[in-house]
């Protein structure tokens, strides 16, 4: 103590000969430390030690505050389905984000270190961060809206779909169930119960397209005649309903278009397709055969993929998350890769390593430390990750895609009002940091030794 | 909900509009003073005519707290400015925000509570009552209650054998609005009556090309609405109430019967706008946008008397003319009338809030707030052709024609953690259910077990 005392006093006293050294090694004084350090205590104290001992105190009463519980309210955490969800999902994000946007980060990095507009490409890959989690959510939530329409996910995934799968002219439309044996046969297709005479035509009436919805100028639908096996296709609902079910009444109007399949032991012998007054002929050999309107005739149009369902919402939201934070990363890693030794990567290529191994063996390893930083401070990041899950999940899927820092939120504030079960997701949020914390601080001491 | 881009300007309008209608209004009642039987009880110390006697307040403040925006509130503060004309009283509006217990929770507990506080759930009258902090009604507005409204109203704004609130306004929220151009396109000419003529027409609508029925299952409120309309016309008020207690189960036959009824509107994709998967993507208000507007507008849509706000608001459709609406299809022997509303209470023991409780008891107070349009009151003693529109003086008509048989929205009366948080409880569960309509017994067991627990927690 006395010895860094006088050595610091004697530095400080080199500017001020007049002052005795004696006098400025005050400086070092207990007390006078204490009251230096005392506003960074008080800090410190009142805004991170005292809200973490009184979450702690909280998460051992019940939801009033009055009551002592003891341990219930951990007990509950682990007996709530929600909670689950939220553990196992929280776990997915910690596992899958962080290491997303580092990788993302590492391929833009060194990627934009030999292109030409390199700066420009970083700038705008990092341009994410700027907007603060509520809007990106918002965005998002536009993003992956449902209806093709409206949200962009749905209207690349539906152009693509719809380059290799024509849709069909009357989507939606189905057999009249009341009046003829036209049954579901699978995979969206209608079979005939009966089969079909001939001379004696098929009547198969469709409905649930709107009549002035049909495309083009249709025609009114005419009973086939003849002696052949024939048969009409039509639309047996006309604008105010009205006529008589299962029968060509005038004015009903003709689906043209339609692909009829005569059907023999499951197997096609014969097709047709109606004409502008949905009749329809079949050859000779249909004859006893069952009708079948396949599928392709009433496909629904492709409606995107459920984004926001159960099933994709987690992977989603992550996808958001990648979206804001790659430039983070990548930016971070851009400087570490700024003090990378060139020496090492030529001597690499001259030794006749191709540019993968370069990245894989050389480079990789010297960024070893700046990614390690990136990693751990996106896992923190990521265990407290709450806006965007708030914001994006719909209500039907929020369960779905709740993570630990969302549930602590809902059970706090939400419906239940239980601050003390909040209080215990708080604490549990902080165990799992701790250890990332650990790992943290242990490298930074080690890096600071060598 | 509402657009609050063009707040400044509608506020303006509406200050003008409130002075214009304040003026028609001292020159209607002093035009009719002498003769008419409004004047038999009126004057007084307020030295005002109408039909209801209010002390001098001059230079008083009293402060309401409710959970209305733009035009709601604006419609509300033309009603406080007859108050103000009448007692001198100035009234200061704070919005409570969506969450309204949890804002007068810390107002009340930071000692500075509204006099006056509307609160949307009966839930949270008997929360608040229990805590002690509403003061029950004085002798001039019980009065006033006990003249101008029937008993059932009455006695939701009780709690524990003491009068606290006034049930100033009301929904209704057994109605299905229609598109009249689908109805036609598919030649139906009177709506359903009853539950099997309702699917019936669905079905009907559905064969004619327009999706029939709007289910807004983004919004698990909705979908309690269907429940709850399901279930008191089928099981009946008894069972509805005990349900609402959670006195029986919700593993009960009559919840079972309930579920599976619904189901033959929710498992039938044809029948629903946009199938079940389109169904939970859809928010309450593009339900109602979803029917009125569009290339392929749904046929019909169920929720309560605000889709008419909805409908003004977001389409260019006509109430009357493009939407109709006809009351919810009777399941069992009687058709349903679900409601729910928002109560008058007073937070301050003092004149003031009295007296504003006893002004909105009254008929003036109702019919000035009808003239604006939006609201409906249980005051069965007002005038009924003050109600701005027919359509929403039928909708009146129909709530009041209940008597008293109607009932209170049961998951405003269950505690929020169950019928009232987004994601959660009775919502959440319903929702599961639209996803997976043959699941009955499953959504039972899952709906006991979180009511078990949201009652058990209080």
């Amino acid at each position: 103590m006395t010895s860094v005392a006088n050595s610091t006093g004697g530095a400080g006293a080199l500017p001020t000969p007049s002052v005795s050294p004696r006098k400025s090694v005050t400086g070092t004084r207990l007390w006078v430390a204490v009251l230096f350090l005392l506003p960074a205590f008080v800090l410190l104290g009142a805004l991170v030690v005292y809200p973490i001992g009184y979450s702690v105190w909280r998460s051992l009463y019940d939801a009033d505050g009055s009551g002592f519980v003891g341990l219930k309210n951990y007990g509950d955490i682990f007996s709530n389905d929600a909670t689950l969800t939220a553990v196992r999902n929280t776990a997915i994000w910690v596992a899958v984000a962080p290491a997303i946007v580092t990788a993302l980060g590492l391929i833009f990095a060194v990627m934009t270190e030999r292109v030409r507009w390199g700066t420009a490409f970083k700038l705008i890959v990092f341009m994410p961060m700027a907007i603060s989690m509520l809007a990106a959510g918002i965005i998002f939530r536009l993003v992956y809206e449902q209806d093709p329409g409206l949200g962009a996910a749905n209207a690349v995934a539906k152009s693509i779909h719809d380059t290799f799968v024509s849709s069909s002219v009357y989507p939606g439309a189905r057999p009249n169930e009341t009046a003829t044996d036209l049954k579901p046969s699978g995979g969206g297709s209608f079979t005939t119960t009966g089969t079909v005479k001939a001379g004696t035509p098929a009547l198969l009436p469709l409905v649930g397209i709107a009549p002035n919805r049909l495309p083009g100028t249709p025609e009114n639908a005419r009973t086939a005649s003849g002696s052949g096996v024939t048969g009409t296709v039509w639309l047996d609902f006309k604008l105010g309903g009205g006529g008589t079910k299962g029968k060509v009444d005038p004015g009903e109007k003709a689906l043209k278009g339609v692909k009829v399949e005569a059907v023999k032991g499951g197997k096609v012998v014969a097709s047709a397709q109606s004409g502008a007054d949905g009749t329809f002929t079949l050859p000779a050999e249909a004859d006893g055969a069952q009708l079948r309107l396949p599928a392709s005739n009433f496909s629904a149009p492709y409606n995107g993929i459920d984004w926001l369902g159960p099933t994709l919402v987690t992977p989603a939201i992550i996808g958001a998350y990648v979206w804001m934070w790659a430039g983070f990363a990548m930016v971070l890693i851009a400087a570490g890769l700024a003090g990378v030794d060139r020496n090492l990567l030529e001597a690499a290529r001259v030794d006749g390593a191709n540019e993968w191994q370069v990245f894989r063996r050389v480079t990789v390893p010297l960024l070893a430390p700046v990614l390690v930083v990136v990693l751990i401070t996106l896992m923190i990041n990521v265990m407290k990750i709450f806006d965007l899950v708030y914001i994006i999940a719909p209500q039907p899927s929020q369960d779905d895609a709740n993570v630990l820092a969302l549930q602590l939120f809902l059970s706090s504030f939400g419906g239940g009002g239980n601050e003390g079960v909040g209080s215990a997701i708080g604490v549990i949020l902080l165990l799992l940091v701790l250890p990332v914390m650990f790992v943290n601080i242990r490298r930074l001491r080690k890096e600071r030794q060598r | 909900m509402r657009s609050t881009s063009s707040k400044n300007r509608t506020r303006r309008a509406a200050k003008s509009a409130a002075a214009l209608l304040a003026a028609a209004l001292a020159l209607a009642l002093t035009g009719c003073g002498g003769n008419d039987n409004k004047s038999s009880n009126g004057g007084g110390s307020s030295g005002s005519s109408g039909s209801v006697k209010l002390p001098k307040l001059n230079g008083q403040t009293l402060e309401v707290a409710a959970v209305w925006t733009g035009a709601e509130q604006d419609n509300f503060m033309k009603v406080m400015d007859e108050f103000k004309k009448r007692t001198g009283a100035k009234v200061n509006f704070v919005p409570t925000g969506n969450n309204t217990s949890t804002f007068l929770g810390t107002k009340i507990q930071g000692g500075q509570p509204p006099d006056v506080a509307f609160l949307p759930q009966v839930g949270v009258l008997h929360q608040f009552a229990d805590k002690g902090w509403l003061k029950p009604l004085g002798a001039d507005a019980k009065a006033q209650l006990e003249k101008n409204f029937s008993k059932g109203w009455v006695d939701l704004g009780a709690w524990k054998g003491k009068q606290y609130g006034v049930y100033a306004k009301a929904a209704n929220k057994s109605l299905v609005w229609y598109n009249t151009k689908a109805f036609e396109a598919a030649g139906i000419t009177t709506p359903p009556k009853t539950w099997k003529d309702f699917l019936s027409t669905a079905q009907t609508l559905s064969d004619a090309g327009s999706p029939a029925v709007s289910i807004g299952g983004a919004d698990g409120w909705t979908l309690t609405d269907w429940f709850e309309n399901v279930y008191l016309s089928q099981a009946g008020p008894e069972k509805y109430d005990q349900l609402a207690a959670h006195k029986i189960k919700w593993t009960d036959p009559s919840v079972k019967e309930a579920l599976t009824t619904l189901a033959q509107l929710w498992g039938k994709n044809d029948l629903i706008a946009g199938g079940t998967k389109g169904a939970l993507n859809t928010e309450f208000p593009k339900s109602v946008t979803q029917t009125f507007s569009g290339s392929t507008p749904a046929a019909m849509v169920f929720e309560g008397d605000f889709v008419a706000a909805n409908i003004n608001g977001d389409t260019k459709a006509k109430l009357g003319t493009d939407a109709k609406v006809f009351p919810f299809p009777a399941v069992g022997s009687q058709a349903p009338v679900v409601s729910g509303g928002d109560v008058a209470v007073a937070l301050k023991d003092s004149k003031g809030a009295q007296a504003l409780l006893t002004f909105l008891a009254s008929t003036d107070a109702a019919e000035i707030w009808a003239a604006q349009g939006g609201i409906l009151s249980p005051n069965k003693e007002m005038d009924q052709s003050k109600y701005k529109d027919a359509i929403t003086g039928q909708i009146a008509k129909q709530l009041l024609a209940a008597g008293d048989n109607f009932r209170f929205d049961m998951s405003d009366q269950a505690p929020a953690a169950f019928g009232g948080t987004a994601g959660i409880g009775e919502w959440k569960d319903l929702q599961d259910f639209l996803r997976n309509p043959k699941d009955v017994a499953g959504t039972q067991q899952k709906l006991e077990a979180d009511a078990a627990k949201a009652y058990a927690a209080g």
